[in-house]
Order: structure tokens, then sequence, then C-alpha cells
């Protein structure tokens, strides 16, 4: 039973910029896996807790002290561009 | 005399500690047997020379001083989704590609301030996604034992180094089997610790509530050793396990008499190799005289397990990579606009597995599916943990084959996503318990690859894992080396 | 012709003023220099990992408790699944279904009466970068290339999401006002909205008064002051109504108040609907707070504005300088102080908040560096009761004594201020001006009350204005008849 998916709107929302062909393949792929994932749908499973977590653990904090930073030449040191201590980007929105 | 890259950690260690050798020594001889063999192998995408040279040096001087440390002077491979300050770290993906972190993560911390040699970073499947490391951006690992084959993945690499003598020991990453999987195909001890019990700060995530850093070894003592050096509790990791660390190797010698073992009926049948299957089952009969209590356990949940694995972690991965936009770091490929940036680089930056299960998280979890896939893998998880939970109500330890193949030829499996992830049917398991595992090579098939035998236990029970892993090894007497374990350069 | 009531909602983000961020060890408190108080965690490098700052949880958790919500005892993080550049993992760590608060309350007051504003939920959530758009106007369109600053990046930020209860602007500034004062006398945030510290995004719908179904809502982003954002919600009430009286539906979307135009103007054009993706974030654990703990966060409660104003309207404050007092954190303490030493609380909160609060201003001083203190504020108010000082010296010496001249009454002497109040001492004069206006007297002692008023100033004159009124006329109207 082939699931239906909206592979260029799931491309989207992941930032993904693929062209048709390649959308063509992976709605393909992902059709098919999910149609061996689906399988999961079959356990009964009402009255069950989603695990989300292996351990049976609460309350990880920490305290609210300044442990330090990255010197900012080490934290701009990766940028693909950067302009008097920021990070550059082209502009957000398009004109259009 | 023995090759020094042949040694096991314990023999190296006591080895260094008599004076018979210095742990510069030591780095040569395993970088000889690197320069021999990564022609053929290609375990490792970078080696560092100068700071392994160092840190050997500094080893030498502790030694002299009679520090006690078991991992001093001993050559580590590092997986290179670990982050490592100051030495390139990629994930095997292009988008991170001349990637020098400024941090150390907390195990790789840890490894040096127990004295470790870091030789260099390990080869992978792109973002630990795969089962053969032909995932990777930078080149396929070749498996040692015959290299028309993969070693397995995602950790190939340190799988493939560890098993030839690159390194003495290494290190990975399991979500799925990936320190598992590789450890059978190339013959080597795999160690999937407890979920919690290792920090994955500075382990690139792949699936949060799933990744574990592992290690490899030659001997299940070493793997003990290794592990031992980077678990425990880590403030910086809100997942980690806050209690003590249970005493890892302290029933390694105790043997497995009165030892209940659970073979587990639904990944000892189809699907299996018959030879890993006869493998199996002879090294189940040897346990049972050794005193063992033997019986067969039938986990029903386990049919789904895959099915679940393949919505949770790419749902998570989704997330996990979304960091990866050509903002901050990595790779960026021009737009006019913030958003085609972001768009561009990321179909540029990573590889098709990649792409696929980023697609596949992003769908799971998007409204409308969200109850139907990812939802209802969680509750199926909660299923298979009770499941999991009645089995070790009556016995101590669960054994299956590490892998339903030996190790395949490279192309074998790429034409079929599904094909690959099949892979993973005994080791996934484990992972969405949050439990530990181990493999410990057993022999090899008729081809001449190893065969790998995997022990499960509950959570935070290593000791006992440890113990019947210990057995296992001394049962099996798996001598074997592979034919390129060798620093003699091998015609082509 | 359709009378329209309009449905109010405000979403409100206050940052919280802990000293490190809310999932990594980096300073809140940064200065302007960007990207120097950021780390592999708030940067969003691989392999940095999240955890939660105790000292954030304790602050929301004393926000919700103030806001009478319920603890939720069991509580998780979600991530929120978006890409945008000044959010490093692309996602924000925040909440969902289970919240840390909810079904609060908060009483409001405002010109047209009392009113209850639901609080639906209170949750936990990380701030985002900053990032400036560089091109012709500053403004996202016409940006050339936007620059990124994560200093702000992972800051904890409190989101407080009100029911659609606010049905007038007034009655939305009087609910945003009151959240501000709640807040800073938790001591949790400055909530100062110039700065960012606290920010209202508004949902405004309308509907035919008396309706049940909710209309269509626009969302107002980020109106900078209450006034601001008093003014935005009467605009889009009125915009809203002219569309629909027009014929037209309101369209749902995001709206931006511009401040010179004084309009609300629509945001992007593309408003697609945004799919978060939430589920729970398997880097955190779940949060579990019990009994005990609920039990801390209510024994830690301050007294809250409303409590204070109360209790000021008790001691003798009108409701207006109740209002005021409460406000200001140190006037209060001086006016407590002041009527705990004896001083009288109406007259007090008046000069405090009348002369004291002029001459700080005027002065551009703080109430601490002037040295008036709760003794000073006392003796001025017994001499101003028993008639040593009229009101108008009062306020003299008042000024005075912020001006460091010294104790009330040494001032009042230096400057000659004291009133003569004691009859012994005036007897004199009035008879002796009784006697100089032997018409004025007749008339009074006929019951012609008239005169007394020039008969007073004229006592007033011989003394040198040092008589107290009250008694030389109460003097003359005795010793008139004799």
């Amino acid at each position: 039973m082939p699931v239906d998916i909206d592979i260029a709107r799931v491309a989207h929302l992941a930032r993904i910029a693929l062209g048709d062909d390649e959308l063509a393949i992976y709605g393909d792929q992902l059709a098919h896996i999910l149609e061996h994932a689906e399988r999961v749908q079959a356990l009964p499973t009402e009255g069950v807790e989603p695990t989300s977590h292996p351990l049976p653990m609460v309350n990880a904090f920490r305290p609210d002290v300044v442990t330090g930073s990255l010197e900012r030449d080490e934290a701009l040191a990766g940028a693909p561009d950067t302009e008097d201590g920021y990070f550059r980007v082209p502009k957000i929105l398009d004109e259009s | 005399m023995t090759d020094l890259a042949d040694l096991t950690i314990a023999e190296a260690g006591a080895g260094l500690r008599a004076g018979e050798f210095t742990a510069v020594d030591l780095l040569e001889a395993v970088q000889r047997r690197a320069a021999v063999t990564e022609a053929h192998l290609h375990a490792f995408l970078t080696l560092d020379r100068d700071g392994a040279r160092l840190a050997a040096e500094a080893a030498d001087v502790a030694i002299a001083d009679r520090d006690p440390r078991p991992l001093l002077g001993i050559p580590v491979a590092l997986k290179d989704n670990m982050v490592t300050k100051g030495i390139e770290t990629t994930a095997a993906s292009q988008i991170l590609a001349g990637w020098i972190p400024p941090y150390d993560g907390t195990a790789v911390r840890r490894l040096k301030r127990a004295g470790a040699v870091i030789v260099g970073k390990t080869n992978l499947d792109e973002f630990a996604m795969g089962s053969s490391t032909e995932n990777s951006a930078y080149g396929t690992t070749r498996n040692p034992w015959n290299t028309d084959t993969v070693p397995g993945g995602s950790s190939g690499g340190s799988a493939a180094a560890v098993a030839v003598g690159s390194a003495l020991g290494g290190f990975g990453s399991d979500t799925g089997g990936s320190i598992r999987q590789p450890a059978a195909l190339t013959g080597t001890v795999g160690v999937r610790p407890t979920y919690g019990l290792v920090s994955r700060y500075g382990l690139i995530a792949f699936a949060s509530s799933l990744d574990q850093i592992g290690t490899f070894a030659r001997s299940v003592r070493d793997a003990a050793t290794l592990l031992e050096a980077v678990a425990g509790w880590d403030p910086l990791d809100a997942t980690s396990y806050h209690g003590d660390v249970p005493p890892l190797a302290r029933s390694i010698d105790a043997g497995v008499a009165g030892l209940r073992v659970g073979v587990v009926t639904e990944l000892t049948g189809e699907g299996i190799d018959p030879q890993i299957l006869a493998a199996t089952k002879a090294m189940v009969d040897r346990l049972s005289d050794a005193g063992a209590a033997v019986v067969e356990i039938s986990i029903p949940a386990i049919e789904y397990a895959l099915s679940a694995y393949y919505l949770i972690a790419p749902a998570e991965c989704s997330a996990n990579l979304a960091r990866f936009d050509g903002v901050r770091y990595g790779l960026r490929v021009d737009g006019a606009t913030t958003e085609e940036m972001m768009g561009k680089t990321r179909a540029e930056g990573f590889g098709p597995e990649v792409t696929r299960r980023i697609l596949l998280g992003t769908y799971a979890l998007s409204a409308g599916y969200y109850d139907a896939f990812y939802g209802q893998a969680q509750r199926v998880r909660t299923l298979l943990r009770n499941e999991f939970a009645t089995a070790y109500a009556k016995v101590d330890v669960l054994v299956s084959p590490t892998s339903p193949t030996t190790a395949f030829e490279v192309g074998a499996k790429t034409e079929d996503p599904l094909t690959m992830y099949l892979s993973d049917i005994c080791t996934i398991p484990t992972n969405l318990a949050g439990d530990a595992a181990i493999s410990v090579p057993i022999g090899l098939d008729d081809g001449g690859l190893p065969i790998g035998f995997q022990i499960m236990v509950p959570a935070l029970c290593e000791e006992t894992m440890f113990r019947a892993a210990a057995e296992v090894e001394r049962l099996a007497g798996f001598a074997a080396r592979p034919p390129l374990a060798t620093s003699e350069v091998v015609a082509p | 012709m359709t009378h329209w009531e309009a449905v109010i909602g405000i979403e409100t983000h206050v940052e919280l003023q802990t000293r490190s961020k809310m999932f990594c060890g980096c300073a809140v408190d940064f200065g302007d220099d960007p990207n120097t108080a950021v780390c592999p965690v708030c940067l969003a490098l691989p392999g940095a990992l999240p955890v939660p700052n105790e000292a954030a949880i304790e602050g929301i958790l004393s926000i919700g408790d103030a806001l009478n919500c319920t603890l939720t005892e069991d509580s998780l993080f979600y991530r929120k699944n978006y890409f945008y550049p000044d959010l490093p993992k692309n996602y924000q760590i925040s909440q969902y279904t289970f919240p840390l608060c909810v079904d609060g309350s908060l009483e409001i007051d405002d010109d047209e009466g009392s009113a209850t504003i639901g609080i639906t939920r209170v949750h936990m959530e990380e701030d985002t970068g900053k990032s400036t758009h560089v091109g012709e106007s500053g403004r996202i369109h016409g940006a050339e290339h936007t620059l990124l600053d994560f200093n702000r990046a992972g800051v904890p930020l409190v989101e407080i999401v009100s029911e659609p209860d606010i049905r007038t602007p007034e009655q939305a500034r009087a609910y945003g006002a009151e959240l501000q004062r709640v807040v800073r006398a938790l001591g949790v945030s400055d909530a100062r909205l110039e700065e960012g510290s606290m920010r209202f995004d508004v949902n405004t719908s309308i509907r035919p008064a008396g309706a049940d179904d909710l209309g269509t809502r626009t969302e107002i982003k980020n109106v900078n002051s209450l006034r601001s954002m008093q003014r935005a919600i009467a605009y889009e009430i009125d915009r809203q109504i002219a569309v629909v009286e027009a014929g037209g539906t309101v369209k749902q979307e995001t709206r931006h108040w511009d401040e010179s135009a004084s309009v609300t103007k629509p945001g992007r054009a593309k408003e697609e609907s945004e799919d978060y993706r939430y589920f729970q974030d398997p880097d955190l654990l779940p949060l579990h707070v019990d009994a005990d703990w609920r039990r801390r966060v209510a024994r830690r409660r301050p007294e809250l504005p409303a409590a204070r104003r109360a209790r000021f309207r008790g001691l003798g404050a009108d409701r207006r300088t109740a209002e005021l007092l409460a406000d200001a954190e140190d006037l209060a303490a001086l006016f407590e102080a002041a009527v705990t030493a004896g001083a009288d609380a109406r007259t007090v909160g008046i000069w405090l908040t009348g002369e004291v609060v002029a001459y700080l201003r005027r002065e551009e001083l703080e109430l601490a560096s002037t040295g008036l203190d709760a003794a000073a504020l006392a003796q001025l108010s017994a001499m101003t009761a028993q008639g040593e000082l009229s009101a108008t010296a009062a306020k003299e010496v008042l000024g005075a004594a912020l001006a460091g001249e010294g104790a009330p009454r040494e001032i009042a002497v230096s400057r000659d201020l004291l009133q003569v109040s004691d009859e012994g001492a005036i007897e004199a004069e009035v008879a002796a001006v009784l006697e100089q206006h032997p018409d004025a007297r007749d008339k009074i002692r006929a019951g012609d009350m008239k005169p007394i008023g020039f008969l007073v100033g004229q006592v007033m004159r011989a003394t040198g204005g040092k008589a107290d009124p009250k008694v030389v006329q109460e003097l003359i109207r005795r010793r008139a008849p004799e």
C-alpha cells in the first residue's frame, strides 16, 4: 500500500533544495521505506506510554554559574563569512 | 618478537611498565602498520602524527614515574564523529569538510587525561548513518579480511584499524549497531554500553535517545579497559547516568557456571546466514557445557523493532542535523537569500543516505503523521522494553548472532536502502531498549570472514556482560588475524 | 448597527536575569560586543548538548506561582523545529504539552474597574540570537545582508499566555503593566520593554457583542511600550470593524505596529502556516516538580504588587498614592519605615509621591543619595500634625531635608518656619487686634463671621506670619463675644 507523500513540502520543511528528479527518487524511496516502517501501526498500543527516554531519570540541572565562553575568534573561526565580529549571511527575505 | 602493533592493550601496558619498550616505540609500530595498510583499507580520515608523538613522549615520562594508569601510552583511534579540538572532524560529510573544532568532547578529554595516545580519526558512514561505511563522503573503508568487502558500519574505520593493528584500541558510536556489527564483520570485540554510561557531549548527534560511544579492541578485557576510561557521569550531558559506574571487569574471570542464558528466538531463525546460525548454536552448546543454564526466549516485539527504529532515529536526526545550515561553520553554498543558501548548502553537503533519513524523519514528525508514525514508534518501543524486562526476569543475558551476514561485497547492498537496513536486525533491539551489548568474534565462515556472537544485558549490567563475553572468548579461542595485519608491504 | 466586542489575548515573553544562560554557562549579562558570550552549546556546534539552568526553573516556577497557576508535577521539554539564521540549532528548546505552569489568573484594575484575566500557561524556552539587517533602511525589506550576534541566543525566556479575556485596549495595557510589576517584584527580570527583556505579542479579534464564537484573529508582534500596545490594539479593533462592516472578512495574519504612522501593517506576504513538528527533546530529562518543591516555591513568594497596594491603602494611603508607592521599591520602603516610625500614612504618601518624586526628577537623583530617612519623615509628620508647621512650610522643610540641610526641626528653626500654636502665646495678639478693630468685633458678636478672615490676617501680620492660622481663628471666635 503506497504512502502518499508531498515530498516537495517535506524537502522544504527540511530546507534541502532538491531538483525535481531527485525529489521523485527520494519520494519513491521514502514511500518504500515507510511501507515497511508502517508495520508499527499493526501493534496495539492503547494505554501504552511512549518512551522518549531509556533511563528513568528526571531533573538533570546545572547550577546558575558562569563557566565562561569561547574567545570570539575561536567562535568565528569556522564561519564561512563574518564582518566586524558578526556572522554574516545573505539577506533573509526575497524581495519578490 | 611480536610486532608491537599486534599486542593487546593489556600486553602493551605490561610491556611498557616493564620497560621492554617505550610508548614512542609502540606508536611507531602502529604508525608503520598504518603506513602499510592504509592504501588498501582507508580506515583513517586524519592521522595526527604530531599530537600522537607528543602524547607518547609525555606518556613515557609518566611511565618512568611509575604512573599506573592502564591506558598510558596506548595508541587508540577515534571515529570521526567524536569532536577533537584542533583536529579536523568531519563526520565523514562534505558539510563539515575542513572543520577544526574549538573544543574536545568529554570522552576525548577523558582519554587524554588517561594518557592514551590518539593516533587519528577514522572513517564512518556519513553522520553515522549506515552499516557498511560506504556512505562516507571520503571513500569507503575496506575490510582487512577481504578488501573486496566492507568492514561494516557505521564505525567501519575504527573496526578496521583495530582489526589490522593500526591502533590497539578504538572508539566508535552505536545507534543501531554501528559498533557491534562492524566488530562482527572485522573479527574484533565491539561494545555498546548502557545508554547514558558514556557522555554524548562531543559526539556529533545522530539519534539522541539511541547514540552511545563504545569501544573496539582485540580482547574482551581490553574493551572493558577502554570503556572504563570514558564511562561516568558528565555534567555537560543531561542524559548521562548519574549513579556510580559499576565495576565493569570485576567478574571477567568468573566463568559462566550458573549464568542463565536466553537464546533469542526471533534472531536465530529466518534471515540469518546458515553458517552464522550454526556457529551461534555451537557456541551456545559450549556455554551450556561450561555450566550456563540455557533456554529459548521469545521477544515478539522484535519483529517491529526495525520499523520503529527507522521512524525514531530519522525523526531525531532530522532535528539534530538542522544545525548544518552554512551559517556558523562548515560548508556554505552561496545563495541570493539565506533561505536559498541553506537549501543549496544542505543539498550539496549531505549525501543520499543522510538526505533520505532527514526527509523520512521530517515526514514522520509532520503534522497529521506524528501520531501514526513517530508517536506509534515510541509506544512500540515501550512494548519492546517491557518484553525485554520480562525476559531479563528469567535470564541474566540474551544471546544471538551480531549480524545476519558476514562481510558483504562493496556495492552489494547499496541498490535498495531497505536491504542495508536489514543488516541491523540483531543489534537494533538493544538500542531501543537502552541496554548494553557486546560482539565477540567466534570463528570464520567458509569464505574466511569473521562471525560475531552477541551478548545482551539489561542496563548497567556490564559486569555480567563482560563476564559472559570473556567466557565466550575463551571457548572460541579465536586467534586468527586478517591477512593484512602485517607491517610487511603487501604486493598489490 | 452592530455593537462589536473585542476579544484580546496577550502572549508575553520575559527574559530571566539569571547569571548564566538557559542551557550553558555563558554569561547572560553581556555587553555590546557581538559574539563574546557564546560557546559550543549556544552556538549549536556539532556535538554540543543542553543542560537546564536550575535558577531559571526556579524563576519560572515563581512566576507561575505568583500568577496563581498550578505547577505541573511532570513537565517536558520539546523541540520546536523551524529554520531561521538567528536560531542556531534551527530548533528552539521549548515546551508544548505539559508546560511547567497552567491555569492561573491575574487581577487588573483600570478606569472601568477590576477584571480577572486568566493565564492559560507559563512555559520555559530559550531566546534567539539577534539579527541586524544591513541595507538601506536597516529593516528587513531592502537588506543587502544580515549580521548575526548570538550573545542573546540561549538566554532563559519565559512565555506567559493569557486567556482571551481582555476586552479593551486599556485593559490590555493594565494587564501588561501589572504583569511587569509582578515580574519585577519577584526579582527575576527587569522586564523592560524598551530593552526587550519583556515583549508582548497581541492577538486581537472582534465579534458581535454577546456572541460566543471567536472571530478571526490577527497577531500584532513586538510592540515596544505599553502605550504602543494600547494604541496598536485600539487601531486594530477599529480596522477590523471597518473591514467587516464594509462586507469583507478579517484575514488571519501577523501584523506590525508602525509607531510613526500609527497603523498596523501586514507582515510578510507569504504566511504559510508553520509546521513545527514538536517532539519531546531527547537531550533533556523530564522535569519533576514534587509537592515539597511546590511548597518551597509558595513559601518564598514575596509580597506581590496587588497585596502591597492593598496594604498601603489599609495604612491610609489613597488608591492612586498606593499604586505609585507600590511601583517604586525605594519609595515604598521609605514609606513603610516612616509609617512604622509614627508618621501619618496619608500625609507621607502624598509627600513621597508628590514633592519627593518631583525633587528627584528635577535634581536627577536617586532616593538613596538624598539622605531623607524615616526618622525625618516621622518628625516632619509629627510637627505638621501638632500645628508647628503649616502645609506650605512643611513642603519647604521637606525640600531642604532632601537637599541634606539637616533634620526637619533644625531646618524649621534655622529658617524660622515654626508656627506658634500655643494659645497662650497668641492670646495677647488676639486681644490686641480685637481692641484695635471694635467694629469687626461687634459684627462678630452679632453673629456675622465675615470679618474673621481680616482679623486673622491682622494677627498673622502682628506675629510675623508665625501664628497657626487655625488656632488664631479659633481664638478670635472665642474671644470676640467677650
